[in-house]
């Protein structure tokens, strides 16, 4: 799960993690206020979105007057927003950060993430801040620092001066700013099952004190229970509707833009599914993932949701029953043929425990667009046919 | 002949009681597993399947000689489970449990390692040797007796593979589903080599997914040593590009994790690599003709 930036800086100045002043707004005329509660002469308007690369699009914005607060609010709520890190279609600003000025010395990097090969947090940080990471990573790999921290002692005092020393940083005032910032934001992580936070520009200001400009956060789904703070954080216009309401229901869904609609069992074969689809010559049009427990319910919501994808032209259902038996989702998915609507050719692939018994329920049931799938082959090659209307 | 797990190998159930570990538990001792007593705190002293009950994993072990423990409790106390296992003496655990924090991941395979305990998983269907013992949630059925080892960091793709292994007439010495968490167990370094030490297994089967590097270090160790002919696929090729905030992750590792990556990395150390799983039978089918 991922939060916006004014809700990161709520959960930073809890921890103590030093960030500009600022106040979240959702109309222009509160945005006004916010801005004439905070100090000028000079204020950031930004939108608030769950993408990177807000700036480059336009949605970070700096105003010199009240007034240009206004014109500026005016300008970014309501608009769609396209980052590299949003879909083509962008996003819609429904949220806006009114935040004061920042005197800015230096601009840094600095995030915490888990490191997947040392099987622990990792700081990253580099002096080229505001940039895009990845290109630093690319271009001058140098310029990154990484101090791995095991969990087990935490973040010491040695940690600090690897990430002060690596980056540069020789003023002692400063030193004991940065590593200050970051054994901080290093508890922010810990403490709430973060997956990763980001803070990008990390800035350094004429005094010497460390802030964050920006704050990015995403949490550990699993952790979200011990977690009741955070969990009320969730956003869900920042999230796809369909997703949204799949979910609901145990599903786990990914609109894509091909014409085959695919329902399967497992991650890894809804995948494999989607690949095989593709290696034949066919377009998936989503991901869906009905889980463990594929029943007539499950299967009826798996449709409907596909259905509402007006360029689905066949849908591949393929299930390899394991503890769960075929010839109790075949029944499963004449019950939800009978429920839905289906007006496409759908293509079953039932195999695993009881299999045989499954085709014959299938057979028996005589419903003119159901076409059954011997093997994961056999079932895409026929809905691939069957999408191209052969 | 066989990896990790055989005929004699003892087991004891933590979360014994509970409806998963309940239903599956009874499984596997139908499989034939021997399943020796099960943990359940506050329950010790019962039976259970025809079990006994105890009420930590120190007095299962004492009392049962188990080596393996299958893990079923709730996701939020699996972290604890795995260290009392690693406490006691497990020289295996199994975590079935899908949902586990990973920062509780962290800490108990940090701790695992430290007592020499192996773990597998969190979130995976478990290990199976064919016709000798099933500690995990896979259906048994379709894993014959054969000559081909699986690694698998998907469920349903491991039941999949195994059954186009065995349509095509080699059966499956030993398949284990390592999960595809952030923090796992054993996984394709360590067991690749098992698999190679084993005179049973002719061939490997390793089916991946995108995300992570554990396929390019697994590519690595295939053209350093092994020599038995390993056939791959990786899932997610047409998979959309993850809706991520940050990217540091990607840095991390240095490569994206993409599946063409992968397989790129795969195919330069040798491995037959298929495009769709649909063909990993008739891969195997070929290699073992080459052999």
């Amino acid at each position: 799960m991922n939060i916006h930036e004014y809700q990161a800086k709520q959960i930073f100045a809890k921890y103590g993690v030093p960030t500009p002043k600022g106040i979240m707004a959702e109309s222009v005329p509160a945005a006004v206020k916010a801005a004439e509660q905070l100090s000028g002469p000079i204020w950031v308007v930004k939108a608030q979105i769950h993408a990177g690369g807000r700036g480059l699009g336009g949605g970070v914005k700096l105003a010199k007057s009240i007034e240009e607060v206004r014109t500026l609010s005016e300008e970014i709520l309501g608009m769609t927003l396209v980052t590299h890190q949003t879909t083509t279609e962008g996003k819609l600003v429904q949220k806006l950060y009114i935040e004061e000025g920042a005197d800015i010395k230096a601009e840094y990097y600095l995030s915490v993430v888990l490191d997947r090969k040392l099987e622990m947090p990792l700081i990253v940080a580099s002096t080229e801040g505001g940039m895009n990471i990845e290109d630093v990573a690319a271009n001058s790999p140098e310029k990154i620092v990484k101090v791995p921290i095991d969990p087990a002692i935490g973040f010491q005092s040695f940690h600090g001066r690897e990430l002060a020393f690596g980056l540069g940083i020789t003023d002692k005032v400063e030193q004991k700013n940065i590593i200050s910032f970051a054994q901080k934001l290093f508890k922010v992580y810990t403490e709430n099952d973060a997956e990763m936070i980001e803070v990008n520009p990390l800035i350094r200001t004429g005094d010497g004190e460390f802030l964050a400009l920006d704050g990015k956060m995403g949490f550990d789904n699993s952790a979200l229970g011990r977690h009741p703070d955070i969990a009320a954080m969730r956003d869900l216009s920042e999230e796809d509707a369909d997703e949204v309401e799949a979910a609901k229901y145990g599903l786990s869904y990914v609109a894509l833009d091909g014409e085959i609609g695919c329902m399967v069992n497992g991650a890894g074969l809804a995948m494999g599914t989607m690949d095989t689809i593709n290696y034949m010559g066919g377009t998936p049009a989503n991901f869906l993932d009905v889980g463990g427990s594929a029943n007539a319910q499950t299967v009826a919501k798996g449709f409907e949701i596909i259905l509402k994808n007006p360029n689905v032209k066949a849908i591949f259902v393929n299930i390899f029953g394991g503890i769960v038996r075929c010839d109790r989702i075949a029944n499963g998915i004449i019950e939800a043929t009978k429920i839905t609507d289906v007006n496409v050719p759908v293509i079953v692939r039932l195999d695993g425990t009881n299999a045989p018994e499954a085709a014959e329920i299938l057979k028996n049931a005589n419903i003119s667009n159901l076409i059954v799938g011997n093997d994961l082959g056999d079932g895409a090659a026929k809905a691939v046919a069957a999408a191209k209307g052969e | 002949m066989s990896i990790l797990i055989n005929k004699d190998t003892k087991v004891i159930v933590q979360g014994f009681t509970g409806k998963e570990g309940t239903f599956h538990a009874e499984q596997c001792l139908a499989y034939g597993t021997k399943i020796v007593g099960g943990v359940t705190p506050n329950k010790g002293g019962q039976e259970h399947l025809g079990q006994p009950v105890f009420n930590t994993v120190e007095e299962a072990v004492k009392n049962t000689g188990a080596t393996v423990s299958m893990i079923f409790v709730p996701p939020a106390f699996v972290g604890d489970a795995v260290m009392e296992a690693a406490e006691a003496g497990i020289e295996l655990a199994v975590i079935i449990t899908e949902g586990a924090p990973v920062k509780d991941m962290q800490m108990a395979k940090s701790y695992a390692t430290k007592h020499g305990m192996k773990t597998l998983g969190p979130n995976c269907p478990g290990i199976i040797t064919a016709e000798e013992c099933k500690i995990g949630i896979m259906p048994g059925m379709i894993f014959k007796k054969g000559s081909v080892g699986l690694i698998s960091k998907s469920g349903t793709l491991t039941y999949e593979g195994a059954n186009q292994v065995c349509n095509e007439g080699f059966g499956i010495t030993t398949a284990v589903g390592i999960g595809g968490d952030p923090i796992i167990g054993l996984s394709y370094k360590q067991l690749l080599p098992m698999f190679e030490a084993d005179p049973e297994t002719k061939c490997i089967v390793m089916i991946g997914e995108i995300g992570g590097d554990l396929e390019i270090q697994a590519a690595k160790l295939i053209k350093e040593s092994i020599t038995k002919p390993v056939v791959a696929f990786i899932a997610g090729q047409t998979a959309p590009k993850g809706k991520t905030m940050g990217h540091a992750g990607a840095i991390v590792s240095g490569s994206a994790g993409t599946a063409a990556e992968k397989m790129a990395a795969l195919e330069a150390a040798g491995v037959t690599v298929v495009v769709s799983p649909a063909e990993i039978g008739k891969a195997v089918t070929k290699v073992m003709a080459n052999k």
